[in-house]
């Protein structure tokens, strides 16, 4: 049936176009194969195997998935994993968004400089950064000095969420910025001069015109931030405290150190499905959204 | 009135700009002088000056033996998926076939899924076929995730790449290998740098899925400075700290400036 179609459509165009132009079944069905196999041996599969011992693995049945609901202990790890990927995603909007403008209005030099000083973290590798943050956090190290001179007294910040939290955002950060100001740099800057031409104050114009133009960046970066940091392992298992553990620690003690295969199968599941449902669900709000803009500019 | 406020907001933006720079860069900032510390602490800010830690990572065989594999492991990942994503890439990009939306959203998958979910089920399966420790089980895996790193950049390029240069070479009796290599290939060469670029970056980074499938046998580098930092206090993590970031430092440059190369000769 394909096939017919695609001969049908062909006869506008030479013979030779048409061979270059789309390329045969088989030969597409070469081009991707090296890639399918790839992502089928070790990730599909490997996720259909954890599936598998999560309803097969010790007993047949749900008794993993009863389990892992109905456990006040994971019920816990997985609110504070929510309110961690939460206030990871709230510290990069709020740092992020005035550092996004400033990259937009800074003059091209400036703009290099910020330009570079976020994407430096971005190179550096994860394992790096997160040994850093043990040295800057340590008991008696610079940023509890810092802290204490400034008058905060001894605040405790390694082994505690809120250390947590401090690594996080700033790992996470540059996954903010950069789509934003994506988002940013393509907004036509004299929309928010016509408005001001038209008596907006400063402050009126950036809600009512730079701000609605910047939401799909903010919505992106935050997406980007809050799924990654739900699932994030480094660096809450060295920053934080094991009694205030993430559900990636827990499923990472369950399987590796328990070899309890069919409890870590289930939070990953419950992990997976989570990830999958807010993606899908921001996915299409986002499409609703930018539908009723279109409409509106029509 | 207005311009006074104006002053002050723009004074606010940039002080406060300059606050989330020195946070974003304070890592880098501590690493570097903590690998030259002399005391075996990580006590900062370091006194004294020594290179110990550095003739210890170079003398220490897991250390040296780590780097080794995550280079090798590194460069063999960015052999195979550079080449499986530019496939992948021009499949996607060149042919509307029934499925691909679903086909192009399996590829990108490895991107969102969290890594410690497909770790286990990694770790399951190369547990039954006794690929733990091995070179292939880190390359097959690393690719895996590196993959949506490259099919990404080609693709932007494929749809910046104007098709008519491709019939064109048809019509002058190229075939569709040489077209790609000639013609195509050069035209796409960013994508497919960038995509090498972060497929060695994402292999030579990644801790989860490495700890799950090492061995004491093969450990990369991120999984040895894991096992440093959980275990003991010893500054030589912070040499090798030091050394990833120089290399990653040249790497970023080497890249940024065969860009500006390209953009010139144009």
């Amino acid at each position: 049936m394909a096939v017919v179609n695609v001969r049908k459509r062909s006869t506008d165009m030479g013979p030779d176009l048409i061979r270059t132009r789309r390329l045969e079944s088989w030969s597409r069905l070469g081009l991707l194969a090296p890639a399918a196999a790839l992502l089928l041996g070790v990730f599909l599969i490997p996720l259909g195997v954890m599936l598998w011992y999560t309803f097969t693995d010790p007993n047949p049945g749900l008794e993993n998935l009863t389990w892992y609901l109905g456990d006040p202990v994971q019920r816990n790890v997985l609110l504070r994993t929510f309110t961690t990927a939460i206030t990871v995603t709230a510290a990069c909007v709020v740092l992020g968004y005035p550092y996004a403008y400033a990259m937009v209005a800074a003059g091209p030099r400036l703009r290099a400089v910020l330009t570079l000083l976020v994407l430096v973290p971005f190179w550096t590798s994860l394992m790096v950064r997160t040994f850093a943050w043990i040295i800057l956090l340590q008991d008696k190290g610079p940023v509890q000095a810092a802290l204490s001179a400034l008058g905060f007294g001894h605040v405790a910040l390694i082994r505690t969420n809120l250390g947590v939290v401090i690594g996080m955002s700033q790992i996470m950060l540059p996954f903010f910025v950069l789509p934003l100001y994506a988002v940013m740099s393509n907004i036509d800057r004299r929309l928010v001069l016509a408005s001001s031409s038209l008596g907006a104050r400063p402050v009126t114009s950036f809600r009512r015109v730079w701000l609605p133009l910047s939401l799909p960046g903010v919505g992106a970066g935050a997406l980007i931030v809050f799924i990654s940091s739900l699932g994030f392992y480094v660096t809450p298992a060295l920053l934080g405290s094991p009694n205030d553990s993430l559900i990636s620690q827990q499923i990472f003690t369950q399987v590796n150190s328990l070899l309890l295969w069919g409890r870590g199968g289930a939070m990953g599941v419950v992990l997976l499905g989570i990830t999958l449902v807010i993606l899908g669900v921001l996915m299409a709000s986002a499409r609703i959204l930018t539908g009723r803009q279109d409409e509106r500019v029509e | 009135m207005t311009r006074v406020s104006t002053r002050v907001w723009r004074g606010i933006l940039v002080a406060f700009c300059a606050l989330v720079a020195l946070w974003l860069v304070a890592p880098a900032l501590v690493v570097i002088p903590l690998s030259f510390t002399d005391k075996p602490s990580f006590v900062f800010p370091t006194t004294g000056f020594s290179m110990r830690w550095y003739e210890n990572f170079f003398q220490d065989p897991t250390w040296v033996g780590s780097l080794l594999a995550s280079l090798r492991v590194g460069l063999l990942v960015v052999f195979f998926a550079t080449i499986c994503g530019t496939a992948a890439a021009v499949a996607l990009t060149r042919s509307k076939f029934r499925g691909q939306q679903a086909v192009r959203a399996v590829l990108l998958a490895p991107m969102i899924a969290p890594v410690i979910v497909v770790a286990i089920g990694v770790y399951a399966i190369f547990l039954r076929a006794h690929l733990l420790g091995t070179t292939f089980g880190f390359v097959v895996a690393h690719t895996m995730l590196a993959l949506p790193f490259v099919i990404i950049p080609v693709t932007v390029s494929l749809q910046g790449f104007d098709r008519r240069l491709s019939s064109a070479a048809a019509i002058c009796g190229a075939s569709r290998w040489t077209s790609f290599r000639q013609i195509t290939l050069p035209l796409i060469a960013p994508g497919v740098v960038s995509g090498a670029v972060f497929a060695f970056v994402t292999s030579f980074d990644e801790v989860v899925l490495a700890l799950f499938i090492q061995s004491p046998y093969l450990q990369t580098l991120p999984v040895k400075m894991y096992g440093s930092v959980t275990r003991d206090i010893d500054p030589t993590i912070a040499a090798a700290a030091t050394l990833i970031l120089i290399f990653t430092t040249v790497i970023t440059v080497a890249v940024a400036i065969y860009f500006s190369r390209r953009n010139h000769a144009r």
